[in-house]
């Protein structure tokens, strides 16, 4: 073959610059739309911490509102908070998360679970309030549930499990076909494999939707507000936990509550100015609870992928 | 894991089974406005009471304020105006009968940016203003009174669902709810007053407190009295004797008379009525004459239920004659 041409190589290394300038400039976009989102939330992030940091004091985790603002604190907040937690975790996980392995694993494919997957979809893009009027019909009238605990944590439950059905669903779509030949090859069950194989390898995609569902209900105030939270309430609900036997206690359960972004949203709409810096304090906390548990989320799925071995 | 699985099981048995756990609380709901009041009395009560007896209190405005307390979800309900015809229907068919206990005044207040040079306004201004006709119509200073400033006019305001609003219609337009809906309504009076704080053209009402935490952001319109004629500008005295008319009103708490007989209700309603004219005050509302207090606590010696009002919104009533009043269910 005969070499190109002075001319043809001097087009083609043009040509090759041209497509590489397009390709840097796409990089600087990406880096770009990359910087903007973290600039906002850094710019808000500091802002609030300037106005709250005086208020950051260990008294502000352990006093309750008060029209003082500088006696003012979170307790009644954030045990809410870690209560209501608790609750939705204990409910959604085990449902979310056998959901997703039956529609996976289990599932005949036909119109049915055709229907039940784009309805699955779909929840997880409705927006909040409407489940808290969903919440506020059936729990808290249908059910007879009242305003407590137990109905703020369903609520938040249903708000995230469709989330926690897609991560389980993708984690476990991860997973090689030949891993399930394989257990099946060797005599196991359906469950058995699911047991043995499914559930360890997907751990850490299910972990990470967990705990970014978890991440999106702490902040969420639509459905709480909804459902009837309360704004002052400066007690504690019974505790879970008890000296004397039997050790556990659910009478915090029915109990009233109050929550953080409520509190919040409380302290937001009072005249005075020094509310303004409690609310900026407990947003911090809001912000850092939140980064935490997406940090978790992180951290643990990069611990588990660790002991895969396949 | 049998042991496990049983705990499992008695946990869930419990959640679905354990009914309201009869703790000692007072709930309170309703007004916004209400609320500063309400929540001083809770906390100074659990204080005194060593957390024995607990209270709560929520937000849900006037009106759903009423709509819990007819279903007999809460002790008590915090409203900013008299209890409604309709209301009043809802408790009765409830069997829900109620004691109407006046607490503190709050006096509406006309704000402007300081900026504007007017120092007061009359009814039949702000009735030009914020009339329903008003709508798209009137958006210049100059349109409702030719002495105005020539400058676009932005109203502000609080929401549909608060008893403040309510009570300024009535007052200014003569109905309840009449309003032209071209404003900016918020709930949170925080968003008035940083609207009015960046326009000169703004104006805005809210309840007296707000005004008073926001004195130098903000200036304060007298209003003349139909009446006299006077100019009055709002302040804790014009209110007491009666001069701020017809932009200062009473706001109440209403008890219901079945939570009322339990002992843990009675002493919070007690404490109330003992610790009302000065907490009012700490949270910069205005406290009644003493004798309103003292009326109040023989009607609930006596056991006088109702309202005095009759499910009619009222303006420019003096408490004392209200007091005198025999009501009605």
């Amino acid at each position: 073959m005969q070499p190109p041409a002075p001319s043809d190589v001097a087009l083609i290394r043009a040509d090759i610059t041209r497509r590489k300038r397009w390709d840097l400039l796409f990089g600087l976009l990406g880096v770009l739309a990359l910087a903007l989102g973290l600039m906002t939330i850094t710019a808000l992030f500091v802002n609030m911490l300037i106005d709250g940091w005086a208020r950051l004091t260990p008294e502000f985790f352990t006093n309750f509102p008060s029209r003082r603002a500088g006696q003012a604190g979170i307790l009644s907040a954030w045990v809410g908070s870690l209560l209501v937690m608790l609750v939705t975790a204990s409910v959604a996980v085990p449902l979310g998360v056998a959901a997703g392995i039956w529609l996976e694993e289990y599932a005949p494919k036909h119109w049915l679970t055709d229907v039940i997957e784009i309805n699955i979809n779909n929840l997880a893009g409705v927006p909040s309030i409407i489940y808290g009027l969903l919440a506020l019909g059936l729990f808290v009238y249908g059910f007879g549930l009242g305003q407590s605990i137990r109905t703020a944590g369903l609520t938040l439950a249903l708000l995230i499990l469709p989330m926690i059905i897609v991560a389980t669903r993708e984690a476990i779509r991860g997973i090689p076909q030949s891993i399930r030949e394989g257990a099946y090859a060797l005599g196991a069950t359906r469950w058995q494999m699911v047991k043995h194989h499914l559930l360890p390898y997907s751990m850490p995609g299910i972990f990470t939707g967990v705990i970014i569902g978890m991440a999106r209900a702490i902040g969420e105030t639509a459905p709480i507000i909804t459902i009837g939270a309360l704004t002052f309430i400066a007690f504690l609900p019974p505790a879970p936990v008890t000296a004397t036997p039997p050790f556990i206690n659910f009478d915090w359960l029915p109990a009233p509550f109050t929550v953080m972004p409520i509190q919040i949203f409380n302290w937001t709409s009072r005249p005075e100015a020094a509310f303004q810096q409690n609310a900026a304090a407990a947003g911090v906390i809001l912000v850092a609870m939140t980064l935490f548990m997406n940090g978790l989320a992180i951290w643990l799925r990069y611990r588990l992928r660790k002991n895969i071995k396949w | 894991m049998k042991q496990a699985r049983k705990t499992m099981i008695t946990a869930l048995a419990t959640l679905l089974a354990a009914g309201g756990a009869h703790a000692q609380i007072v709930k309170l709901d309703g007004s916004s406005t209400v609320y500063p009041i309400s929540e001083a009395v809770a906390e100074e009560f659990q204080k005194a009471k060593k957390n024995v007896i607990k209270v709560t209190v929520g937000i849900s405005g006037t009106g759903g304020g009423f709509k819990k307390f007819c279903r007999g979800e809460i002790d008590i309900a915090d409203a900013s105006r008299p209890i409604l015809k309709k209301e009043m229907a809802a408790c009765a068919q409830a069997g829900i009968r109620f004691f109407e206990l006046p607490i503190a005044y709050d006096a509406l207040t006309v704000v402007v940016n300081p900026k504007n040079p007017l120092k007061q306004v009359t009814v039949a201004d702000l009735k030009a203003m914020w009339e329903p006709a008003a709508q798209n119509r009137i958006n210049n200073w100059k349109q409702v009174n030719p002495a105005f400033p020539d400058a676009a006019l932005k109203l502000f305001g609080p929401g549909a669902d608060s008893g403040t609003f309510d009570y300024f219609t009535e007052a200014v337009n003569g109905k309840a709810k009449a309003s032209r809906g071209d404003f900016t309504a918020s709930e949170d009076d925080n968003v008035l007053v940083q609207g009015v704080q960046r326009d000169t053209g703004a104006l805005a009402y809210f309840g007296f407190a707000y005004y008073i935490e926001n004195k130098d952001k903000l200036k304060a319109l007298a209003v003349v009295d139909p009446k006299t004629g006077r100019a009055v500008e709002p302040s804790e005295k014009t209110v007491i004797d009666g001069a701020d008319q017809p932009l200062s009103r009473p706001i109440f708490i209403y008890v219901s008379e079945a939570s009322y007989k339990k002992p843990e209700v009675r002493e919070f309603v007690e404490f109330y009525l003992k610790n009302a004219a000065q907490l009012a005050k700490e949270v910069k509302y205005v406290q009644l004459p003493a004798k309103a207090y003292e009326l109040n606590a023989e009607h609930l010696k006596k056991g006088k239920l109702g309202s005095v009002f009759g499910g009619e919104a009222e303006v420019g009533v003096r408490i004392e004659d209200l007091l005198a009043r025999e009501g009605k269910l």
